[in-house]
């Protein structure tokens, strides 16, 4: 169970390790859009866009659906299960910084009390 | 002994990060807007990923850039400041998520008894973009904690 979260939590990540897959998600959170609309958006050819929706797809962050001879694109199920988890991650995340800021600082501290 | 950090959605589109730093204000924020410090701090050292690098040009209208690696792949973090107020207030632009998907980030620096209380309060264009943010990871380039993100270097498709 454990494992299969993590797997797609990593397919996820992959997903939107391109720009294009992250500006194709923001696209779609505000409205669905259609796999031409989006090509015209970034400025891509339909391969090439139906390519990026595909890798989407995969990773569940997208759902797409052929109506007619249009295939409409709308964001996934996926966010809302997995937001408490991608909060704690985030907190631990920032807790690292957070550690790490606080090392930089006693090392400024200790740096003006020698001058 | 560690200060806790703690993390929370406030509403649909803001989502808030807030822990003391044992530390005067004015340190601490110069540890926001040195390059140089900044770069001590903002990548914890067991992450599999590297700064590569970090432009700050710390004014109203200036802009930053900040590049990163993670095996083979790059990722840019970019935006301008709306406002520099020193040792108490930094709010930016996040722009690398296009125009219409800009974030504002706003942190905040309160000092009291030598220590300081650090907020950072990201404000997104809508509930859609931060759920898409939290779908997706790109909040911040990293979603996952870091062995994760560890194991995902070696699942990168090429």
């Amino acid at each position: 169970m454990v494992q299969s979260s993590r797997t797609r939590l990593n397919t996820s990540f992959a997903a939107l390790s391109d720009s294009t897959r992250r500006g194709v998600l923001l696209q779609l959170g505000r409205s669905d859009a259609s796999i031409t609309d989006l090509a015209g958006k970034f400025h891509m050819t339909l391969t090439g866009m139906k390519k990026h929706v595909s890798v989407l797809e995969r990773a569940g962050l997208v759902i797409t659906e052929k109506i007619g001879r249009v295939r409409t694109c709308k964001i996934g199920p996926r966010q809302l299960e997995d937001e408490t988890e991608w909060i704690e991650s985030y907190r631990q995340l920032w807790a690292a910084r957070f550690d790490a800021l606080d090392e930089v600082i006693q090392e400024l501290k200790r740096k003006e009390r020698v001058e | 002994m560690k200060n806790p950090t703690t993390v929370e959605r406030k509403s649909d589109r803001e989502l808030v990060v807030s822990r003391t730093i044992n530390g005067p204000a004015r340190l601490v924020f110069e540890a926001w807007t040195s390059p140089e410090l900044f770069r001590g701090w903002w990548v914890p050292k067991s992450a599999p990923v590297s700064l590569l690098s970090c432009e700050m040009d710390v004014r109203v209208g200036g802009k930053y850039r900040l590049v990163f690696s993670f095996g083979s792949q790059t990722m840019e973090f970019f935006g301008k400041y709306l406002e520099v107020t020193p040792c108490s207030r930094l709010v930016w632009t996040n722009d690398e998520g296009g125009e219409d998907a800009t974030a504002v980030t706003t942190v905040t620096f309160e000092e009291r008894d030598g220590k300081t209380l650090l907020t950072m309060h990201d404000l997104h264009p809508s509930k859609e973009a931060l759920d898409a943010a939290i779908a997706s990871g790109s909040t911040d380039g990293t979603s996952e904690s870091w062995d994760q993100l560890d194991e995902l270097v070696v699942t990168l498709p090429r």
